[in-house]
């Protein structure tokens, strides 16, 4: 399929960028996005022009770093993310619009490529377990109950690629915030620092200029591991208890 | 800085000022509502009357109404601040935005102006006028007496201002606006308060709807029937709201299951 695609370039972050124009041939529907935009790019380095950069590593879907803004929707129109879908999900003829993520927290470093170190400087504020870890220990050792475990496990599949964000009206980050600290807070292990963590992941989610969270559900809607909203309120509760009643 | 002010002015103290804010004005419209039926009442007025009077002169009453507009005032502050902050989040924007949330939540700041136009035009036109003008300056307020009771005669300056078809048409078009702001806020500010769980959901998602629409149905009603003249019309007010609360609660419910079905 032939394809036009209309692509944000910016060079570096001080410099502004524009919206320019590609046209892609013989695209097949079993390409990846990702390929699709590895032929673009073979054809940009043969006519001598600078390659479109964008993030990508392990291309299996899992590492959250592809992060593509594509047709209005974060790793666009298939509940994915964007290494894993397809160029069936287009047509032939089709226009494709593709932005960065937009947030003051995730600056445009270039073209699509955005730096979402704010997301690690949350995790380093709390979303951790500080114990030592030894020799692995027994399995069953600590009893979790089922639900908990499978609850734990849902929020735990957040690859933190900032989708959520992306597709938040107000570029928030509760449901990556809040999947970590309920991944992180309904464990046993790391149930004791629950209060001194949801303070300082939301104090330092805040000093990233991150949004306000108004219920929209637009992240939900769009993010590719599936994270519930539960997992926002639970952050809600956890946090206004452990500022009520906590020492710390 | 205290732990207090701290909490507050985070993004989810915010948030938690905007959901319990929220929650008193709900409260607030339960009330009024109930009072303000009575205008339906077929007795040329004097229960609306005797309960305005009440209202108007109960210290416990005056109390709240000051808590009432002091929310209201914290509500909008609160949501313009936040507005603010949201907006600087995302300083460029997308050149193609899908949008995959309801319109209703995405605007409840175009919908919070209509209500507030709303209660500026309602509040001049009848609480204006019967606390801060007086009969002998020559008010818009007449008096009425009942037995030994002389009353401001607030019934009478209803009844006139719904005799103009533009006014009760502002009523009906806020009311909606009303109802699009409900629907969301409603059941958001349960989310807000951490109150989200599968057992209780469709508790607070069927509770939610039939707040939003009722509510605001049962308040156009009151213009819309003093202008035809339907006095006495309580009876078919509330056969009109039992067929819609089913109709909504029937919609909620299909909605839902296929929610779960997906």
């Amino acid at each position: 399929m032939n394809l036009t695609l209309k692509i944000w370039r910016q060079k570096n972050n001080k410099e502004k960028g524009k919206m320019v124009t590609y046209k892609v041939q013989d695209i097949s529907d079993d390409m990846s996005f990702l390929e699709m935009m590895d032929v673009l790019n073979e054809e940009l380095l043969k006519k001598g022009e600078e390659p479109v950069a964008f993030d990508h590593d392990c291309r299996e879907g899992i590492c959250g770093m592809c992060s593509m803004y594509i047709n209005g929707h974060p790793h666009g129109p298939e509940r994915t993310t964007t290494c894993q879908l397809h160029m069936r999900s287009f047509k032939d003829g089709d226009t494709i619009t593709i932005e960065p993520w937009r947030a003051k927290g995730f600056p445009v470093v270039k073209d699509l490529v955005v730096d979402r170190s704010a997301f690690d400087r949350i995790i380093q504020a709390g979303g951790f377990v500080s114990v030592n870890t030894g020799v692995s220990v027994d399995a069953n050792e600590i009893p979790i109950a089922k639900d908990v475990a499978s609850e734990a496990m849902d929020a735990a599949t957040c690859i933190g690629c900032g989708a959520c964000v992306a597709a938040c009206k107000n570029a928030s980050a509760m449901l990556f915030v809040s999947a970590k600290i309920s991944h992180l807070g309904l464990l046993p292990q790391g149930k004791t620092e629950k209060n001194r963590r949801v303070q300082r992941m939301i104090a330092q989610m805040d000093a990233e200029e991150f949004g306000a969270c108004t219920n929209t559900g637009a992240c939900a809607a769009e993010c590719p591991k599936s994270i519930s909203l539960v997992n926002i309120a639970r952050m809600n509760r956890e946090y206004f208890a452990a500022k009520v009643a906590s020492e710390a | 800085m205290n732990w207090v002010v701290k909490t507050l002015t985070s993004t989810l103290g915010r948030k938690l000022i905007m959901a319990l804010t929220g929650a008193f004005l709900s409260l607030f419209l339960v009330v009024h509502l109930i009072g303000n039926l009575q205008l339906l009442k077929d007795d040329g007025g004097m229960a609306f009357n005797i309960y305005a009077d009440f209202m108007g002169h109960n210290p416990l009453i005056q109390t709240v109404s000051i808590l009432n507009f002091t929310f209201i005032i914290l509500h909008i502050i609160t949501s313009v601040i936040l507005t603010r902050l949201n907006n600087k989040a995302r300083p460029v924007s997308y050149a193609y935005d899908g949008k995959s949330s309801a319109w209703s939540s995405r605007n409840m700041g175009i919908l919070g102006t209509v209500i507030l136009i709303f209660l500026v035009v309602h509040l001049s036109n009848f609480w204006g006028k019967s606390k801060l003008t007086t009969f002998e300056a020559g008010s818009y307020v007449p008096y009425v007496t009942y037995g030994e009771a002389t009353m401001q005669n607030l019934y009478d300056v209803v009844a006139i201002s719904f005799q103009e078809w533009w006014l009760v048409a502002l009523y009906v078009v806020s009311m909606i606006g009303l109802a699009f702001h409900l629907s969301h806020g409603f059941i958001s500010m349960f989310q807000t308060l951490g109150l989200n769980h599968s057992k209780y959901n469709f508790v607070i998602k069927i509770v939610g709807y039939e707040f939003a629409i009722l509510v605001p149905a049962m308040f156009a009603a009151i213009p819309v029937f003093m202008f035809l003249n339907l006095q006495g019309g309580l009876l078919y007010l509330f056969a009109g709201i039992g067929v819609l609360a089913l109709v909504v609660g029937a919609m909620v419910s299909n909605g839902h299951k296929q929610q779960l079905a997906v």
